[in-house]
């Protein structure tokens, strides 16, 4: 075989993948932009990105932003040592431990929402539990609360798989050096398990912030009335007025930047300690 | 025993209702270069994790410097490991790699530099302290190993087949660095290898293992010439293994004849297995031959050509510097030297007889023939 020259095969074989690049992913990302710079009427401006700042749209930013953290902080918090405990567990076990994780997965996400808006309402399963236990009715539904659960619950395997799949990887014999060392348990985790797995932490925490940042199904279900996140208002922007969406693909387009910004800081965090594995 | 170190008893181990181990009983003088010799799955590794504290012996019990440490978990063990594939830590340098053990002791930054910088010295990599480890080759890397076990200055050291992923130049180099590090650091090493020429030239004592059982405790000399069983005689070096019977006290048959010994204590008549290494045998004209045979295929291996002979049946294996034509009759003698007489065991009849080895090449030479 000659590998300087390509065949024809190779040269080629990716093209279909090419094209449907540019009709996927970067002709929906040059019209997200070309709408944001335009008004209805087609005439360019930046005003759409003035109009963003009120305080009302700066607020449902940082709002969504603080929401996404937080659900994503508690995923890593859960999803971690549940990793650490899969893959303790005995060889054959390990699939099926993380099966159980993983099949809320394969539900339906609306209809996994709204189970747990099910289960949260006043006359619902826990608060029939708790007044049968004399704790009395709880306010669940309708609350910030029930938002971040509805995060952490829908996105809590994102952070699982890729953590437990870096960690699994790990040589034991790293782990028995440790010990060998001088290091108890608790010292072999730091020092070494934690360090290890930072890719696959930062592979988790961006495949939960992302789809937690730009959620609107679970704050419409779980959240108080009122309550809105940046999906929600660009899902109201776009559905107020049927063939405009200028604004909504400026709001877009702004989460975009921000999402970006925030990866490529945390990446910036992880490739000190560690290469590869990094997602984005 | 006097400066015992270590000492193993009645150690036993199964996987899965598998025996690993059988009653395993073993003591480790201070000071000393004990090897655990042995073939794939013969318990070697896993004795050394027992010591190590990597595994639980299902009973028997581990003592060092008399204290019982069965319970001891692995990271309160005056033992330290140079394991098979380095272990080495990725996130870290060289320099913290070594300063790893010292870091977890609490020792001040000036004593770990002191300490990283004699280590590094010790292993010929000075200038390495900020290298990334996985930017190092497999020989400077069972040197950061080596660098990182030694820091914390260890009483007994473990290796496991630690220069097993070398090549034959640098595991032949490496040997002798070990050696001398262990001569001058005055550690106790414990080494694993299925290399019998590693295990002879670099032990003091050497532990012969099978199938979990120990068949032979001895100095590389006393295990070379006095095997205690066929297995051992095979395994280290060639053997040409025979059954024979002890007519008497100095005197064994085998072969078709009766020759002259020095071993006694057998019962009248009683079948041994005799054993005769390749390079005791000595070639002369077929006439003046105790032994008198063809000769069945000739290697080449540098130093001496290694000759198949057939004698009755019974394949021999020679070594000589003399070059003896395939097909050609020569004839053999032995002095009472030579032969060396052994109690028959499971392994009898199992080892010891080149007629496969010599079909092999032949098949060998036959294609190289054909190719040609």
């Amino acid at each position: 075989m000659n590998n300087t020259k390509r065949t024809w095969f190779q040269k080629y074989a990716a093209s279909p993948y090419l094209v449907w690049c540019v009709i996927f992913v970067i002709a929906p990302l040059a019209f997200v932009v070309y709408y944001s710079l335009t008004d209805k009427n087609g005439n360019f401006g930046l005003a759409n990105y003035s109009r963003m700042f009120n305080g009302e749209t700066i607020r449902v930013f940082l709002i969504s932003l603080a929401f996404a953290f937080v659900s994503t902080v508690i995923c890593l918090i859960i999803a971690y040592p549940l990793a650490y405990f899969i893959t303790k567990a005995k060889k054959k076990h390990q699939n099926m431990l993380l099966m159980l994780f993983m099949l809320p997965m394969w539900m339906n996400f609306v209809l996994r929402t709204y189970a747990l808006s099910f289960l949260l309402e006043d006359t619902g399963l826990i608060n029939s539990l708790f007044k049968a236990v004399g704790i009395g009715q709880v306010k669940l539904i309708y609350t910030s609360g029930a938002v971040i659960l509805g995060m952490v619950y829908n996105f809590l395997p994102y952070m699982l798989l890729p953590i437990y799949t870096v960690m699994s990887k790990i040589d034991k014999n790293l782990i028995e050096a440790s010990e060998d060392l001088g290091c108890n348990r608790i010292m072999t985790i730091s020092k070494i398990l934690l360090p290890l797995s930072i890719p696959g932490i930062v592979s988790g925490i961006t495949m939960v912030f992302v789809p937690s940042v730009s959620t609107f199904y679970i704050s419409q279900q779980l959240g108080p009335t009122d309550f809105m996140l940046i999906g929600d208002l660009i899902e109201n922007e776009i559905k107020s007025t049927a063939g405009v969406y200028n604004y909504g693909s400026a709001i877009s387009f702004v989460l975009m930047v921000l999402i970006f910004i925030c990866i490529a800081v945390m990446n910036r965090f992880s490739d000190e300690s560690v290469e590869g594995g990094i997602l984005v | 025993m006097e400066n015992t170190l270590l000492r193993l008893e009645n150690i036993s181990v199964r996987f899965d209702g598998e025996p690993i181990l059988n009653n395993i009983d073993l003591d480790i003088k201070d000071k000393e270069f004990v090897t655990l010799l042995g073939p794939s799955g013969c318990g070697k590794t896993t004795t050394l994790r027992i010591i190590g504290g990597f595994v639980t012996p299902d009973s028997g019990s581990v003592y060092f410097n008399g204290k019982l440490m069965n319970d001891v978990p692995a990271y309160r063990r005056p033992v330290n490991t140079i394991f098979q594939k380095y272990a080495l830590f990725p996130h870290l340098n060289v320099y913290e790699n070594i300063a790893f053990g010292l870091r977890i002791k609490k020792r001040s930054e000036k004593e770990i530099r002191d300490i990283v910088n004699e280590m590094l010295s010790l292993v010929n990599l000075k200038g390495f302290n900020k290298r990334s480890v996985s930017s190092l080759s497999g020989g400077q890397q069972q040197r950061v190993a080596i660098a990182r076990a030694l820091a914390v200055s260890p009483k007994l050291l473990l290796l496991d087949e630690p220069l097993g992923a070398l090549d034959l130049k640098l595991r032949k180099d490496m040997q002798v660095e070990l050696k001398n590090i262990q001569q001058r650091m005055g550690i106790t090493f414990i080494y694993v290898t299925h290399d019998q020429e590693e295990a002879l030239s670099m032990s003091d004592t050497v532990v012969v293992m099978d199938n979990g059982n120990i068949q032979q405790i001895g100095t590389p000399l006393d295990i070379y010439n006095e095997p205690k069983n066929a297995f051992v005689a095979d395994f280290i070096g060639e053997s040409n293994i025979l059954d024979g019977i002890m007519r008497e006290d100095y005197c064994v048959s085998f072969a078709g004849h009766t020759f002259k010994c020095l071993d006694k204590g057998f019962g009248i008549n009683e079948p041994v297995d005799v054993v005769v290494r390749p390079e005791d045998l000595d070639v002369v004209p077929k006439e003046q031959g105790m032994l008198v045979g063809e000769v069945t295929s000739v290697t080449f291996k540098g130093v001496h050509f290694e000759i198949i002979v057939d004698i009755r049946g019974f394949k021999w294996m020679i070594q000589t510097t003399d070059y003896y034509p395939v097909g050609s009759t020569i004839g053999l003698i032995l002095t009472p030297d030579d032969i060396h007489i052994m109690k028959k065991s499971e392994y009898s009849g199992k080892f010891g007889d080149y007629s496969s080895y010599s079909d092999e090449l032949d098949e060998l030479s036959e294609n190289t023939e054909a190719e040609e």
